[in-house]
């Protein structure tokens, strides 16, 4: 029985309606990357069920609770503006939820008639409606531009264009932009670089908030994230690292151009070789020799893609998600000459497609890749070309289970698994992990299909 | 068990006085109208304040016009290509979030509920309007796959901009020819909740689709089940348990139904209502355009479920329907009770808190009455005053400048269709052997004297309910779920059922019971401290010694 009866094999272009998309709206990321500040409560500025929808898949993918408010607009300030509804709700908020921060993102709604965000904040200020030692920060979102990643860039470039000020004292410290990575991921970041004994800011930083304990208590705001200090400070660093175009960039650029703090931008450290340029680049901007530790911990990596070389070589795979992951994760791939055959991101945006292409240059074939695409396109490449793997969010389990081919689920949101929240998949350690998870995978099929004559024990 | 001695601790007013007192007075004064202190007794209920906006920043619960439109009614509809006109967000986060399940058995059925459907406006369309984008993508939508219907639903901007999407529709329905398609103008900034989507969704099905199929439908004592979404199969259960009495369910609004039961709605001889809040408004135009009668009905709890089949065969007044029925009850309550037998001993005197949608919260308390569970404390979302204190306080509801633009339409007797299905003199008989037509008595009347009573209860009010009355037990939503056990408290969602379910009906009733005994006797909820913790003193001895 087939779930998704209705695709066919067929491909037709479509213009006007996308089916499956493969991105979400701009609005959730500014609240994931808000969530990354220490004392936050992110702030939705337009009707409430944007920001039920994107509590709620945060939620899901992460089991843990996700704080935000809302403007909560009726069909009265939706005519008129927003302006009274923030400013009651930021009196709220502080009397109520009592935050160290408060960051407003906004919705379609709020941009469509033309609320101005830091007009409004400013107004709050001066009415002395943000108490004395709190802080705001808005970011425009408007859902109708970009996608989930656009968002969580608009709200990171925010944190530093709110607060980064250049004292004319350097600090010794390296910004670190991680991008849209998991708790488990910034965590693993952290980890590295003090292995490598870098001092650094890394911001958003979500390790500690949203992968919490269970204690019989619940904070709001938990001990992680960065602090508006450290955001202060971050415009006197040495340098800033930015790790992803679309995630990343703006808010390094705008240091460099407004702080002075010169920036790189590199991929994001998914597999091998980035992780390979991210610890490369790291030493260079500290003066630092890369520690011993790490050396080992690549050597690991690369010691598992040649072992079980036999069982990756020549692997189809079938990627969907945001352009920053996919970049790094087909360049993974090919580098255990394993083949991405099939690329989609929902997210708009042709550099994307060009970056691919060369990633996948030296493949024996043309590769399919769409930047804007949705699932309903890739599941009927996937039906023309069938392959071995897919790698994706949750909402690719419709496929695997149509076409019988195994999911390793990567990516946002992820509803019906855990894992994401505990375990990196950045750095040499990550790169174990997704290749334990693709052989599991691979092998787990082979012992599913093997004849029970070649049926065997050691593989 | 510690809850006897815990419930004379609590002054409900000292809680109320509690909520109330970090708010600003102007807060503080609105909620104070929206918590209310049960003082039910006989008919006299207290007045709460619902349906009444959201105080902005205070972190509701509530959801959107297009969330109950779109992903409430319209959502569960198998073979209805649901396109969203808007920027992504909404078509992708209501993309398969309700576990409305549906039978796909046939293979060649249509199903479109793994599918999200989208316009995905940019800016450019947000700037120009997205009327041609819109026809563009129905369109392609019926060359892909021509589906009988194609129901376009209306986001924020789009009312914003001026998007004329009932005249796109119009348009397409006349150029398609064999397919239906029509719009709901439920823009998320409409009303204060999810309610007025509600309103809009039964509107325009009513208006577009009820009463097309001619065709008369087969089967005796032909009911409606409305108001039953199907999650985690519900309405499988229910539809198993009517089956066995022989009764015809022509259609559910909407779980597990399809283009064909909308449009038959109207052969049935009954309407049962199960969600009064979301769909009481086609209950009352099926009444008045085709005679069909409405009752209320209640299939989660086991006792529920056996009194709304009884109401049932009382109202077909049909000797052997009653029998089969009292036959069918006698046949399942065996197993129900032989499992609540079971849980009864983990479960008796526990303590719950329900904070549901519009109607849950009143329908679990059934179940845990049965398992000998207490309900301190409960509140809908977006529920209306007759929600919570029944239909009779109707003729006083007031529409406030908020809720005033919703359509009312206005439905007259079928000039050919109208045909009441009962006498006077028979729903006399009916009403004076106590039957009641079209009643619902709320939420407030079940509940116990001087329980709590909060509408629109928001995350703040949530965790201070919770450390002061230590629930053995909290039922809410996704949202709420995890900062609730954080706090050690075992959380219930009753929207999705977390992935359980079904809960309605016989065998829902043991699922249920079940899945309660497993929260409230789980072993996890001891581990929260660990040894050091609980017994922090240093020892002047090594262990080893």
């Amino acid at each position: 029985m087939t779930l998704l009866r209705h695709t066919p094999k067929e491909v037709a272009e479509r213009k006007a309606l996308t089916v499956n998309p493969a991105k979400t709206c701009q609005p959730i990321g500014a609240m994931y990357a808000a969530l990354g500040i220490h004392g936050c409560l992110p702030h939705s500025h337009g009707s409430q069920g944007c920001c039920a929808y994107h509590r709620s898949a945060l939620t899901r993918h992460y089991k843990e609770p996700i704080p935000a408010a809302t403007s909560s607009f009726t069909e009265g300030a939706s005519v008129f503006g927003g302006q009274a509804n923030l400013l009651q709700a930021i009196n709220n908020i502080f009397s109520v939820y009592e935050p160290e921060v408060i960051a407003v993102h906004t919705t379609c709604l709020s941009e469509t008639i033309g609320d101005d965000l830091n007009q409004i904040i400013t107004k709050a200020r001066k009415d002395g409606k943000i108490p004395e030692g709190k802080d705001m920060l808005g970011a425009s979102t408007p859902s109708y531009v970009g996608s989930h990643v656009t968002g969580f860039s608009n709200m990171v470039k925010s944190m530093a264009s709110t607060f980064a000020k250049n004292t004319g004292e350097r600090n010794g410290k390296v910004n670190i932009i991680p991008g849209w990575v998991e708790p488990a991921d910034m965590e693993e970041i952290k980890r590295l670089v003090a292995l490598m004994g870098v001092d650094i800011t890394l911001f958003p930083d979500t390790s500690g908030v949203l992968n919490g304990p269970l204690s019989g208590e619940y904070h709001m705001f938990p001990k992680g994230g960065v602090t508006v200090d450290e955001l202060r400070d971050a415009g006197n660093a040495m340098g800033t690292m930015a790790l992803g175009e679309w995630c990343s960039a703006d808010a390094a650029r705008w240091l460099d151009a407004n702080c002075k703090v010169p920036c790189t931008v590199l991929d994001m450290p998914f597999g091998l070789k980035a992780t390979d340029r991210f610890i490369d680049t790291l030493r260079i901007i500290a003066g630092t020799s890369v520690a011993d530790a790490v050396a080992h911990e690549r050597g690991q990596l690369v010691d598992m893609i040649s072992d079980m070389h036999q069982y990756t070589f020549g692997k189809k795979v079938a990627l969907w998600g945001d352009p920053d992951q996919l970049i790094s994760m087909c360049e993974f791939l090919v580098s255990m000459d394993m083949w991405p055959v099939h690329v989609v991101t929902g997210t708009p945006g042709k550099r994307f497609e060009a970056r691919i292409k060369e990633i996948t240059a030296e493949l024996p074939f043309d590769i399919n890749v769409k930047a804007g695409g949705d699932l309903f396109l890739l599941h009927q490449w996937v039906k023309n070309e069938p392959v071995d793997l897919l790698m994706g969010n949750s909402y690719g389990k419709y496929i695997a289970r149509d076409e019988d081919t195994p999911l390793i689920r990567w990516g946002f949101p992820i509803l019906d698994r855990v894992g994401h929240q505990y375990f990196p998949t950045v750095g040499y350690k990550g790169g174990l992990r997704l290749l334990e998870k693709m052989l599991g995978a691979l092998l787990d099929r082979k012992d599913r299909d093997d004849p029970e004559e070649t049926f065997e024990l050691v593989l | 068990m510690a809850t006897k001695n815990k419930s004379v601790q609590w002054n409900p007013a000292e809680i109320k006085e509690e909520l109330l007192s970090k708010y600003p007075p102007k807060v503080a004064r609105k909620r104070a109208k929206q918590i209310l202190i049960n003082e039910a007794e006989g008919s006299e209920t207290p007045e709460i304040t619902a349906n009444v906006r959201t105080v902005p920043g205070i972190i509701t619960m509530r959801g959107c016009t297009y969330a109950g439109c779109k992903g409430v009614i319209m959502g569960p509809t198998r073979d209805i290509v649901n396109i969203t006109h808007g920027p992504i967000g909404c078509g992708f986060y209501s993309w398969l979030t309700r576990r409305n399940q549906t039978d796909v058995s046939d293979p060649d059925a249509e199903n479109y509920m793994m599918y999200s459907f989208s316009t995905d406006m940019q800016d450019e369309d947000i700037i120009f309007g997205g009327e041609k984008k819109l026809e563009a993508a129905i369109q392609e939508a019926y060359d892909l796959f021509h589906p009988k219907g194609i129901c376009v639903f209306a986001t924020c901007p789009v009312g914003l901009i001026g998007d004329d999407i009932h005249a796109v529709c119009k348009k397409m329905r006349e150029k398609l020819g064999d397919c239906n398609i029509f719009a709901f103008s439920c823009e998320g900034y409409k009303g204060v909740s999810q309610s007025a989507g509600h309103h809009i969704a039964n509107n325009q099905v009513f208006r577009y689709l009820v009463g097309e199929n001619e065709e008369p439908v087969k089967g005796d004592y032909k009911i409606n089940l409305l108001g039953e979404y199907n999650i985690g199969g519900d309405g499988f259960e229910i539809d198993r348990i009517l089956n066995k009495c022989g009764i015809t369910n022509v259609a559910t609004f909407s779980g597990n139904s399809t283009y064909e039961q909308f449009a038959s709605a109207q052969h049935a001889d009954l309407s049962c209502v199960m969600c009064h809040r979301s769909i009481n408004y086609v209950a009352d135009m099926l009444e008045t355009k085709y005679g069909i009668p409405w009752i209320k009905v209640n299939f989660i709890g086991a006792e529920a479920t056996a009194k709304s089949l009884r109401k049932i065969g009382q109202y077909f007044e049909d000797k052997e329907l009653m029998e089969r029925i009292e036959k069918v009850i006698a046949e399942e309550m065996p197993d129900v009770d032989a499992m609540r037998d079971e849980v009864l001993p983990h479960t008796t005197g526990k303590t719950a808190m329900l904070f549901v949608g519009g109607s849950r919260a009143h329908h679990y308390q059934e179940l845990f009455k049965e398992m000998g569970m207490k309900t301190l404390s409960a509140g809908y979302e977006f529920a209306h005053r007759d929600d919570y204190e029944g239909r009779e306080v109707l003729p006083n509801l007031k529409v406030d400048a908020d809720s005033r633009n919703i359509e009312e339409i206005e439905v007259g007797p079928d000039e050919k269709l109208y045909q009441p299905r009962k006498t006077d003199e028979q729903t006399r008989r009916l009403e004076e052997a106590g039957f009641r037509f079209k009643d619902y008595d709320g939420m407030l009347p079940d509940m116990d004297h001087r329980t709590i009573v909060v509408d629109d209860l928001n995350q703040y009010e949530a965790e201070k309910l919770v450390e002061i009355m230590k629930p053995d037990l909290f039922c809410a939503g996704i949202k709420e779920k995890y900062s609730i056990q954080k706090l050690g408290v075992p959380m219930k969602q009753l929207h999705s059922y977390d992935s359980g379910g079904p809960y309605a009906g016989f065998r829902g009733a043991i699922n249920f019971y079940k899945e309660i005994d497993r929260l409230v006797t789980s072993r996890v909820w001891s581990y929260m401290k660990a040894p050091w913790q609980e017994n922090p003193e240093l020892s002047a001895t090594y262990v080893w010694e």
